[in-house]
């Protein structure tokens, strides 16, 4: 059914995205997903406000993907240095901060008495 | 049939990733399910930094370089979870708010970092002899192309945050240079100074990209600032600090996803971002002060005459163990209200053994939890917890308020502002405004201090001198124990 495919035909006719385009689409997703952040988060209890912490900062170590990425592209030595090394704090912040996370949850779950 | 590249699957797995941490943060709103929280949170970092050793730039340096990337990539990640993990096992429970602190910024340097490679690699890419690489480059180091303003900004965020959070692990560790508050005047000007000189080295960057020298000292301003905007904060607005940088390491990813194009970076920066900024403004709403009030007003003193002595002269009644015991004894309704000083007197487990003695003798205990009670969100709950304490009986602000008219004692252990009536009274002081735990309502109130000097905003405490307040001067651990046994033997 070549109609059906035709607008994705098209897109690669018009060739890679432009800058605008690329800015436009990722301010997108960053503003939907700081609104979902918003609506979900308010709801988080002040007792679980010192896991919640914890919890969103093992989270923002997500930056161990980009530093995943730039450093496995080998494509310079700086670079590459560079990027190893984000890996290493990258991966700190998230083993460390699940972990603490975890142990922190620990201490809530229901306990035998 | 549908046949996916590579790619697709890769954005396949970053949106099950995405999925992943959004349930994460939902199930963290009801204890029950937040362990289960936490477990889909790591399951999601898992398959993301699965599916990132798959994308394209990993795969061609495989195709060129055996599995060389591969094997650098797993000894990095493998030391850095090596010592994040060491390091929160092995750091004690209590301090647990300067370990959240140091493991945030450590996500915070992380995205400055990969900034900074991202931009040096292309600037060798533009140079390169392969022509459509060198065309593709050359894009995006165009002065003031979203590449080059998105690379500004996470060095800038992520230096911050660096050098923020480990100023903040400092204060919070108590380390003797870091404790007092730095409160020079000077300090406006040279926020201002390096403000403006941050603004300039954004605008330089963005005009010339390709001059990565640029990028390196916008860090490096970007890293004094951090400290400056740091120091002059005291420990009991640590709180609202630390909610703050971690809502900037959630900025600076999501930032840095705007660099390297990559989605599920700026969708978990986002959500770590909001919740951050949530969470600030909760407390700041809970102290009554504005944010920029707490990141440059420091403290005024009250404008009111006010003297400790007018104020405490010849009212204070101190007691002893077994005087406190006895009044204890006649009580049907317990409150505790505990506060930073218990957590510096290590008396959670102490309190949690008077509770049982008095639920034993069939008293209600119950535990008023005041928002910026501690010094990090949520401070008091998680120390109570890690003494046994059942949750259900830590009550909130606007829950237990109404309540302490019909309690007989109220305990104050190591609370201090959060309590202070001033608050309600007088216009003029540092906490006026800020809602408090109405102890003063109750019919007998038992405060625990190992002496009077004034809480982090440096006032007297009316609530110390009133009818119906008893002073016990004790370390809080000792004095809770010394309690109980007399509870105990009479």
């Amino acid at each position: 059914m070549p109609h059906l495919l035709l607008p994705y035909l098209l897109a690669d006719a018009a060739g890679p995205e432009d800058p605008a385009s690329r800015f436009i689409r990722l301010l997108t997703v960053f503003l939907l997903a700081m609104w979902v952040g918003f609506e979900v988060i308010m709801k988080v209890p002040q007792r679980l406000h010192t896991p919640l912490t914890s919890g969103s900062n093992a989270i923002s170590g997500i930056t161990v993907v980009g530093a995943i990425v730039v450093a496995g592209a080998l494509s310079s030595s700086f670079g590459t240095l560079l990027g190893l090394l984000a890996v290493v704090l990258a991966m700190i912040n998230v083993a460390g901060g699940f972990m603490v996370t975890h142990r922190m949850l620990a201490m809530f779950s229901p306990k035998k008495k | 049939m549908l046949s996916l590249s590579s790619q697709a699957w890769i954005n396949l797995a970053y949106l099950a990733a995405s999925m992943l941490f959004i349930m994460a943060f939902k199930l963290m709103t009801s204890p029950r399910t937040a362990v289960r929280g936490n477990y889909l949170g790591a399951t999601g970092m898992a398959i993301a930094i699965i599916a990132a050793c798959f994308e394209k730039p990993v795969l061609e340096s495989m195709t060129a370089n055996g599995t060389w990337p591969l094997i650098l990539l797993g000894i990095a990640a493998v030391i850095g979870a090596a010592i994040g993990t060491t390091m929160a096992v092995k750091y004690p429970m209590t301090g647990m708010p300067q370990m959240v602190a140091l493991l945030n910024g450590f996500g915070g340097a992380a995205s400055t970092l990969v900034a900074g490679a991202e931009l040096f690699n292309m600037t060798v890419a533009a140079s390169s002899a392969d022509k459509v690489l060198a065309a593709h480059a050359a894009t995006n180091l165009v002065p003031w192309t979203q590449f080059a303003i998105a690379t500004a900004l996470t060095g800038l965020i992520g230096a911050v945050t660096f050098w923020g959070s480990l100023v903040a692990f400092a204060k919070l560790e108590e380390l003797p240079a870091f404790k007092k508050a730095w409160t020079h005047p000077s300090r406006h000007m040279i926020n201002l100074g390096l403000a403006i000189t941050t603004v300039v080295l954004i605008w330089a960057v963005c005009s010339y990209p390709d001059q990565t020298l640029l990028y390196w000292l916008l860090v490096i301003v970007g890293s004094c600032l951090g400290c400056t905007l740091t120091m002059p904060i005291g420990g009991a607005d640590m709180p609202v600090v630390i909610c703050l940088l971690n809502s900037y390491s959630g900025l600076a990813a999501a930032a840095a996803g705007f660099v390297i194009d990559n989605s599920l970076l700026v969708i978990a920066g986002s959500l770590v971002g909001a919740s951050g900024l949530i969470l600030t403004a909760i407390m700041c709403k809970a102290m009554n002060r504005s944010l920029v009030g707490v990141l440059f007003g420091g403290l005024g003193t009250c404008a009111s005459t006010t003297t400790d002595d007018s104020i405490y002269a010849g009212k204070i009644k101190s007691v002893s163990a077994e005087e406190v015991a006895m009044v204890l004894e006649g009580a049907s309704r317990v409150v505790i209200v505990p506060g930073y000083g218990m957590a510096v007197a290590q008396a959670q487990h102490a309190v949690r053994e008077l509770a049982s003695a008095l639920e034993k003798r069939g008293t209600t205990v119950e535990y008023a939890i005041h928002p910026v009670a501690g010094r990090m969100p949520g401070h008091m709950n998680v120390l109570l917890a890690e003494a046994d304490i059942p949750y259900e009986k830590l009550r909130e602000m606007d829950d237990i308020n109404p309540t302490f008219p019909e309690t007989d004692v109220a305990i104050v252990i190591g609370a201090n502002d959060v309590v202070n009536p001033a608050a309600r009274i007088d216009p003029k002081c540092p906490i006026a405004g800020m809602p408090i735990l109405d102890v003063d309502k109750a019919r007998t109130v038992i405060v625990i201090k190992r002496s009077l000097s004034p809480g982090f905003a440096g006032i007297p405490n009316p609530l110390f001198a009133a009818d119906n307040t008893l002073m016990y001067f004790a370390d809080g651990k000792k004095a809770i124990l010394d309690i109980t046994a007399s509870l105990e033997k009479g």
